[in-house]
């Protein structure tokens, strides 16, 4: 279960640390180069986005990965496949990250009993609210997966709460407003709305959005359990290349 | 868990949870201006002396007499101050954001019609605005984007996507994510999540009560049919909703762009091409491919030129209720020469499409049929784009002669 494998993990670390990389981009070659840099430096669960051609909450650096992505000739098939490819080299837990159309014209069943054939986790679909998730959450129950839902600045205590009691594995806090990518102020103010994240739920907590470097990491130590570095590590890929992204991971100090 | 916001199949609020909050606040104070019997009344007072209304009927009698069949009138909302019906949506949602007491607006844009009334009623209200407006359709309605830039509105180009107006879309949901705590988002038309498709037929159903009055006044009876453009669907949507329980055909008119065969359209209802999606915070028909993945749509009308559809026109499809056709961009030019022969009136490009399918359907009706065709905007806008489709020899060489003095 993804809840106790992190729950283990912490008695050893103090942190977490969760990647975010887009299947497909720069090539699915570099997305199994980028992955394998990532878990031999050690970081402790990944997220595998299948591109969207409207990655609504996505801000330029994913969304451009999205495309390129996409005009490359990424399918959900290929995603799928290799996906399946890379959970059988590497032993972390990998969630799936999409937005919902990818699942409702797959089938939601049938895409949750694949994301369960091939051994992922769980999944993180930003635009679909448990209001709209009736299948989701059924299927994903099912098969025994994740769904992972987010908290916001903006989400009050009572719906968090709410939130909550359909999340399984962790609940994903993001930290400010906006989409991916943007700056965020690591701040005492991050601190009230992480202590009142905590308060509304005993699942473990990540914190994405703006996650970019080892002090980010360090304040977020004894706030959240783990930290999710997204957006960063794409921009780093498209200015210096794929081989920088061990020593990047290395960096942060999580290991 | 409570589903909001569904016609039947269609329809809902598929948002990010960091916008689930705004959505709230936005439905609370659209139902309270609802319930409220003076806020119509504002409502229509605002568009009686700030943008025309009621906009007229007009008889076409040439066009009348031209096609040898039924009576042919026209809904003028081309009359609405900045030119389109887009006022009405704009106004109410204006009047909704000062009882919101929010500072700033943001809009997408395909025409630049919805750009143009949005920074009219920011100018008017005293807001900030930006405008979001893919690249592709800056190029094609420049005017409007001069317009914008007069009226105080900063309007940004979109390079991501298909640079259209589903790409401007996505870029003002992500300015909303960011700036939700001072900004409302006037999505133009009847599309996007709960509440803005009821929302903004709403406010656009001022046409159809307009209408609906004005033939019984002028006629003693009601139309066989009511012809409308659909691109989103508002103005659509705002005619049809007065004869919606009369016997009343009505037909929505999408863009056949090359023609549907060649896939370089934008008909999600008329064609076999589109299947149900969720996308841009909403189920409906979208043109897309078998991964869920949006398509090129191609019309020579930006305003029609996009992949979705209104929820409510997609349930009223599938009810059999509204009958939906396309027209081609060829066809749509020879309408609009027509009518601006025959009858003086200038329609948007958006609006011919209308125009076609009246023309195609009225010579087979009798003259104790009437039918409606809605004029939903004036074609100034085009102005580029209609030259260059009528090959004018005298525009193009005063834009050389004007690009030469620029040069100079
Ligand atoms: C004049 C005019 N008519 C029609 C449309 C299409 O929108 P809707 O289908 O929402 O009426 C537009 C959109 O920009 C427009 O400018």
């Amino acid at each position: 279960m993804l809840e106790s494998y992190i729950r283990n993990r912490l008695k050893e670390k103090e942190i977490l640390l969760m990647t975010h990389i887009v299947l497909g981009y720069p090539s699915f070659e570099d997305s199994f180069r980028i992955i394998e840099a990532m878990v031999n430096a050690g970081v402790d669960l990944m997220e595998l986005q299948i591109p969207f051609s409207e990655p609504m909450a996505d801000g330029a650096v994913i969304l451009h990965a999205n495309q390129k992505s996409l005009s490359k000739g990424s399918t959900v098939k290929k995603c799928l496949e290799f996906s399946g490819e890379v959970i059988k080299n590497f032993d972390i837990p990998f969630l799936f990250m999409s937005y919902y159309n990818i699942l409702y014209k797959y089938g939601v069943e049938g895409f949750a009993e694949e994301m369960s054939n091939i051994g992922i986790k769980g999944a993180i679909v930003p635009d679909l609210p448990p209001e709209e998730g009736e299948d989701y959450i059924n299927a994903m129950q099912k098969y025994n997966l994740s769904p992972i839902y987010i908290f916001s600045p903006t989400t009050p205590y009572e719906r968090m709460k709410y939130l909550a009691s359909y999340g399984k594995g962790l609940i994903y806090c993001v930290a400010r407003k906006g989409v991916t990518g943007a700056e965020t102020q690591f701040s005492n103010q991050l601190d009230d709305y992480l202590s009142q994240c905590r308060k509304a739920t005993d699942l473990p907590l990540a914190l994405g959005f703006g996650v970019k470097n080892k002090g980010d990491i360090d304040f977020l130590k004894g706030k959240a359990d783990i930290a999710v570095i997204g957006s960063e590590t794409i921009r780093l890929i498209d200015s210096d290349g794929v081989g920088v992204v061990g020593d990047f991971i290395k960096s942060l100090g999580i290991s | 868990m409570i589903k909001r916001g569904y016609y039947e199949e269609f329809g809902g609020a598929y948002i990010p949870e960091i916008l689930v909050s705004t959505f709230d606040e936005l439905e609370v104070e659209f139902r309270k201006a609802k319930k409220d019997p003076g806020f119509w009344q504002e409502y229509s007072d605002v568009m009686s002396n700030y943008s025309c209304r009621p906009t007229p009927l007009t008889f076409a009698e040439n066009l009348t007499r031209y096609f040898d069949g039924s009576k042919i009138y026209v809904k003028r909302e081309d009359l609405n101050h900045t030119g389109a019906h887009k006022a009405n949506n704009v106004m109410g949602q204006g009047l909704l954001v000062k009882r919101m007491g929010k500072k700033r607006v943001i809009a997408e844009t395909g025409a630049g019609q919805h750009g143009v009334a949005t920074a009219t009623m920011a100018a008017k209200f005293g807001f900030e605005c930006t405008i979001y407006m893919g690249e592709v359709d800056v190029r094609r309605q420049r005017p409007n984007v001069f317009w914008m830039e007069r009226l105080g509105a900063e309007v940004i180009p979109v390079t991501e996507g298909s640079r259209i107006l589903k790409d401007a879309i996505n870029e003002a949901f992500r300015d909303w994510v960011t700036n939700m705590d001072n900004t409302h988002y006037v999505l133009g038309t009847a599309c996007g999540p709960h509440p803005f498709p009821e929302m903004v037929s709403y406010f656009q159903s001022i046409i159809g009560k307009e209408a609906r009055k004005q033939v019984l006044e002028i006629e003693g009876k009601l139309p066989s049919r009511v012809y409308a453009c659909v691109g989103g669907g508002s103005n659509a949507l705002g005619i049809f909703s007065g004869f919606i329980d009369d016997d009343v055909e009505l037909v929505g008119v999408e863009a056949g762009g090359k023609g549907l065969d060649t896939g370089m359209h934008a008909s999600r209802l008329s064609s076999d091409d589109a299947s149900i999606g969720v996308a841009q915070g909403y189920k409906t028909y979208f043109l897309q491919d078998d991964d869920g993945q949006m398509k090129e749509t191609h019309s020579v009308a930006a305003g029609l030129d996009y992949v979705g559809v209104s929820p409510i026109l997609a349930n009223l499809n599938e009810s059999g209720r509204v009958r939906f056709e396309s027209a081609t961009d060829s066809e749509v030019v020879e309408a609009l020469s027509l009518s601006i022969k025959k009858e003086g009136l200038i329609p948007a490009l958006e609006s011919a499409h209308a125009f076609v399918q009246a023309f195609k359907e009225a010579p087979k009706l009798s003259i104790d049929d009437i039918i409606i065709i809605n004029q939903s905007g004036r074609g100034d806008k085009d102005i580029f784009t209609v030259a260059d489709a009528f090959e004018d020899p005298k525009w193009k060489e005063f834009i050389i002669e004007k690009a030469e003095e620029y040069h100079a």
